[in-house]
């Protein structure tokens, strides 16, 4: 049945500058602010915005995504006329291969777009965090009778270099493209977000999937060759918070956006719900002899000792003594007594023993590959910490790394 | 997994002494345990025993209890084979649609009983509160008897508030039913009912046919006590955490109870999760005033005040400088600065203005009703 619009999310790969978080899992279900994970996002935009047809592209894990999505019902994407699928790879009598851009996932599964006929195709990205109706974009779009919309947000001149920037004349319409540019001409930041007429997307992707030296890449090669023909493209502005949480440090930092009083991003809204899976948890208990400030808790948490300045998903468990400060603790997390967790994220059913300190200066002589964390202790998911361990800040933990620690430190 | 078992649950009683609780509601739809209603811990325990066919009367303001239930979605129980089937009371030329009593209610539904394909039937009331599976009882009660009553032991006995009170006086062999109290003033046994009755299902329709017929109104009252002698009934005893519901009083002091870790523990025992409806609530901010001891909470509260020994449901607030104590705050419960609560059970939406003091005492809790503003 004929649908106006249909959203494709990019879930992509598998996120490797988020190193051990994503292990065992795509990116877009990385846990996020609490209860929710980063693919809630867009999601939940999709179903505010009343798109109710979602492709979700991966070639990584596709099982966990799909476990997770289900069959929809939770984000009310359950429909008999559309819904939400999780669209790996696949082979078909001809050929069959990985996606090799961006672009290419989407000229894979053209027959999947093809059968909802839609007029405009929505294609976002499944590691931003952001609340954004999607139906005044293509109001937008449609006004201006444009081939192609990007939504576009002012960054700060000096971290424009990091983006994809958009070049607008007064009416909006893009006359240039620079991705990461060393001296960028404007601060319209790129936000992964498009909206296309399909017929012209199409013939575009055609065009270029039969060309052998593209990337089959949106941001290298489609959005380019569609300036150059003078196709009318316009930069949606978008206000408000956004934020790519492709990093650790980026990661982290949009966890803290949530403590803000007010928060820089608040979720709870009820005209714009983030929809989510929900555990199947008891209420959070919260004991006799414990601090909690300045934090979320979630259900299914049982918090003995302190909590500052932190969020804690469902399931968390802290024990008498412990401390957990400006740190993240993800789902069914165990933090043992006298334990001290300073500016951390603690991976998914991670163990952490009795008197362990996390997040500590470096010992003389002690040094620490931070390249991906900064000062951020990351321990990676279902890791087990002895008791009396040691770790450092910006120390990446994970089963092959974790002996280093014990034992006396980084050189034993 | 019992496959040949299915429920029906009765949630027609009414019960005056819960007062303002069940103004609007009946028993089964009350708040409990933070995040719950009664009737999500029975239903539960029906689903996480494999039983996938449940019947649920309702008789007056069941509106609520719809609305909580909808099609049995969270309990993974709108199947296309059996599943949720609520039972609202209808009038026929021989039913006026008002039930005197169980009796009536049970002869009006029994075209669904019929209709069911399993071979036994769990009756199930909808103010007892437990988690467990009924494997171990349909066992028992396959190889035993024609009745099996669920019972646990509980010396606790509050006679100016006795309500559908069920006490069974066993054999020797701990499991023979030989004798049943029915709101016994002198009670001789505290082995009390925990409103699970396994009967076979074709006994079930002949003796609520033969008491209807005979005007009989009470299941318990005119059907079980008298088939004592002629029949073999059995009670099934369980050891874990059963919490009635049956007062304010012990409303009040069951939901205290968990915050003790070990009654906590055993009705949230995570190998078989008690199933609610979802609200998509963010989880609960705690702000930099928050002093929270010895508190259950459910998502989507907002604290920036002082909170003891208390209950919280969703969507609490509780703002600075505000003090809450022995209390129980139901969803969307606001109170505002500077306001003192102490041993008050505060219903669904009660907003608590600036500075007030709501203060009761240890076993006389103040209720303050729905959507009231103090």
């Amino acid at each position: 049945m004929k649908k106006r619009i249909v959203a494709m999310l990019l879930a992509g790969g598998q996120g490797s500058r988020l190193g051990v978080l994503t292990s065992n899992m795509a990116k877009p279900a990385v846990p996020f602010g609490g209860k929710y994970r980063i693919i809630d996002f867009p999601l939940s935009n999709c179903v505010n915005s009343d798109i109710d047809t979602v492709g979700v592209l991966t070639q990584y894990r596709p099982l966990a995504l799909n476990a997770y999505l289900g069959t929809g019902q939770h984000w009310d994407l359950d429909r008999n006329n559309g819904g939400v699928f999780v669209l790996p790879p696949y082979m078909t009598e001809k050929d069959g291969r990985w996606y090799s851009g961006t672009a290419n996932a989407i000229w894979q599964n053209r027959t999947f777009v093809d059968q909802y006929d839609p007029d405009y195709v929505l294609i976002l990205s499944g590691d931003h965090i952001y609340k954004m109706d999607y139906t005044e974009m293509l109001r937008f779009h449609i006004a201006h009778n444009a081939a192609a919309t990007i939504a576009v947000l002012r960054v700060p001149m000096e971290e424009a270099h990091r983006f994809g920037i958009m070049n607008t004349d007064e009416s909006g319409t893009i006359v240039s493209f620079e991705e990461k540019p060393k001296a960028p001409k404007s601060n319209n930041a790129s936000m992964g977000i498009y909206i296309f007429n399909w017929k012209t997307l199409r013939a575009y992707m055609e065009r270029d999937d039969a060309d052998q030296t593209s990337e089959n890449d949106f941001g290298k090669n489609i959005i380019p060759e569609m300036l150059s023909a003078g196709e009318k493209m316009v930069a949606y502005p978008f206000e408000g918070y956004w934020k790519d949480v492709g990093t650790i440090k980026s990661l982290w930092e949009a966890n803290m956006d949530l403590l803000g009083d007010p928060p820089l991003l608040d979720l709870d809204d009820p005209s714009w719900r983030i929809y989510t899976r929900n555990p199947v948890m008891p209420p959070h208990y919260v004991g006799t002899n414990a601090t909690v400030k300045n934090t979320l808790v979630s259900e299914g948490s049982v918090l003995y000792g302190t909590a500052l300045h932190s969020v804690l998903f469902c399931g968390t468990h802290i024990d008498l003594d412990a401390t957990v400060e400006d740190s993240i603790v993800f789902p069914s997390a165990r933090i043992g007594k006298n334990t001290r967790v300073r500016k951390a994220i603690i991976g998914e059913n991670a163990v952490i023993g009795d008197n362990v300190r996390i997040g500590e200066a470096p010992r003389a002589g002690e040094t620490v590959d931070n390249e991906l964390t900064g000062d951020i202790a990351l321990i990676g998911n279902d890791i087990t910490i002895p008791d009396g361990t040691v770790i450092p800040r910006g120390a990446v933990v994970t089963g092959k790394t974790l002996g280093q620690f014990i034992d006396g430190g980084a050189n034993a | 997994m019992n496959q040949d078992a299915f429920g029906l649950i009765f949630t027609g009683e009414p019960n005056p002494y819960m007062r303002d609780l069940t103004l609007s509601r009946a028993v089964a739809a009350v708040p409990f345990g933070g995040r719950y209603r009664c009737i999500d811990y029975i239903l539960s325990d029906f689903v996480n025993s494999g039983v996938r066919n449940v019947g649920l009367i309702t008789q007056k303001n069941y509106h609520s209890l719809m609305d909580h239930l909808g099609m049995g979605k969270e309990w993974d129980l709108n199947r296309k084979r059996d599943g949720l089937f609520i039972l609202p009371p209808y009038s026929t030329k021989d039913n006026t649609g008002v039930y005197r009593g169980d009796i009536d209610a049970f002869h009006s539904v029994m075209q669904y009983v019929r209709r069911s394909n399993q071979k036994y039937l769990i009756l199930s009331g909808s103010h007892t509160v437990f988690n467990t599976t009924f494997d171990a009882i349909l066992n028992q009660h396959r190889a035993t008897g024609d009745i099996t009553i669920m019972y646990n032991e509980d010396p606790r006995f509050f006679p100016e508030e006795q309500n559908r009170d069920l006490r069974l006086l066993l054999d020797q062999d701990g499991m023979t039913v030989t004798e049943l109290e029915w709101n016994p003033r002198r009670p001789r046994s505290n082995y009390r009912s925990c409103e699970i009755i396994i009967i076979d299902k074709t006994l079930f329709e002949d003796l609520v046919d033969e008491s209807y017929s005979r005007g009989g109104i009470d299941f318990t009252r005119d059907v079980l006590l008298s088939c004592v002698k002629e029949l073999k009934v059995m009670g099934w005893r369980y050891d874990g955490y059963v919490a009635r519901i049956d007062s304010v009083n012990t409303y009040f002091m069951h939901s205290m109870e968990l915050l003790n870790a070990a009654e906590a523990k055993d009705l949230n025992n995570r190998t078989h999760p008690i199933y609610t409806k979802v609200k998509d609530e963010i989880p609960s901010v705690y702000g930099a005033q928050a002093d929270v001891h010895n508190v259950v909470m459910a998502d989507g509260c907002r604290i920036d005040g002082t909170v003891e020994n208390s209950i919280l449901f969703r969507g609490v607030t509780v703002e600075r400088g505000a003090m809450v104590r022995n209390s129980i705050l139901m969803q969307g419960v606001k109170v505002s600065a500077g306001a003192k609560l102490d041993h008050a059970i505060l219903d669904k939406n009660v907003t608590v203005s600036s500075g007030r003091s709501l203060i009761g005492y240890e076993g006389i809790p103040l209720v303050f009703r729905k959507n009231l503003t103090v």
